[in-house]
């Protein structure tokens, strides 16, 4: 990325050329992976030009000069539709961008595109999109995972070099551990919320989706920062992450939850997070024991609270202001009622249903207020572990990318695919995910990295040394 | 929390009308379903104890901030009103209220 943009700065290319060639790419890949729900080549090609014609001028453009991005179709973007993946949203057209989007554009990003994702980010497989599953590169028989699977599958074909991405509960970490990618969810509150499609507020973070860590780095540096239009966004000092990453980890503890490898998880997918230990050790890190106790309450608690902020985000789509309205209604309950029965698919009214349930009165404080309860222990094990360790280690999943349908039709499975991402979000600490070997069938199989709140520096460092030094490195095998 | 999920479908029809959400007859009994499969398995959490526990709900420990209130140039009324399905001028418009 940094290599990409300092020749466009030079004038060796220029974004006019690298941009068309995003393009023609994502263009021809819609049929077998549907990684986009809006193409935006118009905005695209102007943009392109515009940066060509500073770059002829001698300006000096941003980090990410002439960098073709695909966007997750989340994140509000002035003039171009955003759907967020819902039929609800469908003819959308934000009159203002999210600061993400406007971050990247100041830093000379093209936005490409708006990608697929499972509706308003729910969704661990792409399958719950309103616009068709996105495949996955490695096998278009598979999931690319969600909710980010459009980012994860764009970036793992090669049609850009980044995208972003959006992780409530490992919607970043997940697809790009299934597509082979690097996916980095920051620190609750590192990258502003303005403009993105909320779902479950005290989760929701922004992140970059990309080919390897220092790309994520540098795509973290662009977008993170106290924003005035966020008030949960952190007044903590960014970093130039991707500058001066070392090549070791001397005096590195890393810690092994034991509540992270037991049984369930496929021998390849361990065997692959184990080898990656063994590098970061002949790197100079400490391995340690360590233990989560409250682990096996994560998926109870993400699953109480994110159903419970959702319902009450997804009250603002009364079908009055924006987004679908139905048609031939009697007043205005059932203008409501309709809109929103017409508009949202299976999952988002799944999980206001759930919310609503249990946020009503008699059962808040047993549900809402039980999970915040056990939501402190959780992030209480994750405060005790890093007395003892600097970055933990763990699987992103226990298996590889699954088969398109194998699990939409049992909610609960599906909920339980999250296991190792769920307990992470719910501290709000940052987590990056990687990818470290294959299974037997030949997919990609990850490994996550998780550290304190604002101390992606150390996951960053972690997960370089682990890229850096994997003999075992595989060329996705569709072919644009 | 009982180990026994409590959803039933007349549970359901009064949570839809709650979250202003029209579903069908069919829906209705997929989410009795579902829903109390969910419910029954994130009971788990009554065996935790959290006596004396504060509930936690942002997960990191900044402090709340706030901006000047000072006039920003906004949205135009017209930008604003742009998405509305049905709007007169620079209003809303919605059916009877009463």
């Amino acid at each position: 990325m940094k290599e990409l943009a300092s020749r466009i700065q030079k004038g060796e290319v220029t974004a006019l050329s690298i941009t068309e060639r995003a393009i023609k790419l994502a263009k021809a890949s819609q049929k077998d992976l549907n990684a986009f729900i809006t193409i935006c080549e118009k905005e695209a090609l102007d943009k392109a030009k515009a940066l060509d014609a500073l770059v002829k001028n001698g300006k000096t453009l941003g980090p990410l000069a002439g960098v073709p991005i695909a966007v997750k179709d989340l994140l509000l973007t002035t003039g171009i539709r955003t759907t967020a993946g819902s039929k609800i949203l469908d003819n959308f057209i934000p009159p203002y961008s999210s600061t993400v989007v406007q971050k990247l554009e100041a830093a000379g990003a093209v936005i490409i595109g708006k990608t697929n994702l499972d509706e308003f980010a729910m969704g661990a497989s792409n399958e719950n999109s309103a616009y068709g599953p996105a495949k996955n590169p490695w096998d278009l028989t598979r999931v690319p995972g969600g909710s980010s699977g459009g980012s994860a599958a764009a970036v793992a074909a090669g049609i850009t070099l980044g995208a972003i991405g959006t992780d409530t509960g490992g919607s970043i970490r997940e697809p790009a551990n299934f597509c082979g990618i690097v996916g980095l969810k920051p620190t609750y509150g590192r990258v502003s919320r303005f403009g993105v499609v909320a779902f479950a507020s005290s989760l929701d973070q922004v992140g970059p989706m990309c080919k390897t860590v220092e790309d994520a780095a540098l795509m973290l540096e662009v977008i993170s920062g106290k924003d005035m239009n966020d008030s949960t966004s952190a007044s903590v000092a960014t970093q130039k992450w991707s500058q001066n990453i070392p090549t070791d980890v001397k005096g590195m503890r890393v810690g092994l939850p034991k509540e992270y490898f037991v049984e369930g998880i496929e021998p390849e997918v361990e065997k692959n997070v184990r080898r990656s230990i063994e590098i970061l050790k002949n790197a100079g890190a400490t391995i340690v024991d360590i233990s989560l106790p409250h682990t096996k309450y994560g998926i109870g608690v993400y699953y109480l609270i994110a159903p419970c902020e959702a319902s009450a985000n997804l009250s603002r789509y009364d079908g009055i202001r924006f987004g679908h309205r139905a048609k031939n209604v009697a007043d205005l309950s059932e203008l409501y009622k309709r809109s929103r029965g017409e508009g949202f698919g299976p999952e988002p009214k799944r999980r206001i249903m759930l919310g609503t349930f249990a946020l009503s009165s008699g059962y808040y404080d047993a549900y809402f207020k039980k999970a915040c309860k056990v939501r402190r222990l959780i992030r209480n094990d994750f405060t005790e572990a890093f007395k003892k360790c600097d970055v933990i280690a763990t699987p992103v999943t226990t298996g590889p990318a699954f088969k398109v349908g194998e699990k939409s039709s049992d909610p609960l499975a599906m909920y339980l695919n999250d296991i190792f991402t769920l307990s992470p979000s719910l501290a709000g600490i940052p987590g990056i995910s990687l990818n470290c070997g294959y299974s037997k069938e030949g997919l990609p199989t990850g490994i996550q990295l998780l550290s304190n709140h604002f101390e992606e520096d150390k996951i960053i460092r972690a997960a370089t040394v682990i890229e850096k030094n994997q003999t075992d490195v595989r060329k996705v095998p569709y072919g644009l | 929390m009982t180990s026994q999920s409590n959803i039933d479908k007349k549970t359901i029809q009064k949570i839809a009308d709650l979250a202003q959400l029209a579903l069908t007859p069919e829906e209705e009994n997929l989410y009795t379903e579902q829903l109390g499969s969910i419910v029954n398995y994130v009971s788990l959490l009554s065996e935790v104890n959290t006596d004396g526990i504060e509930p936690l709900v942002t997960p990191t420990d900044m402090a709340f901030t706030m901006r000047e209130d000072e006039p920003l140039k906004q949205l135009s009324p017209e930008e604003i009103v742009a998405n509305s399905p049905d709007k007169s001028g620079n209003l809303f418009k919605v059916p009877p209220v009463l």
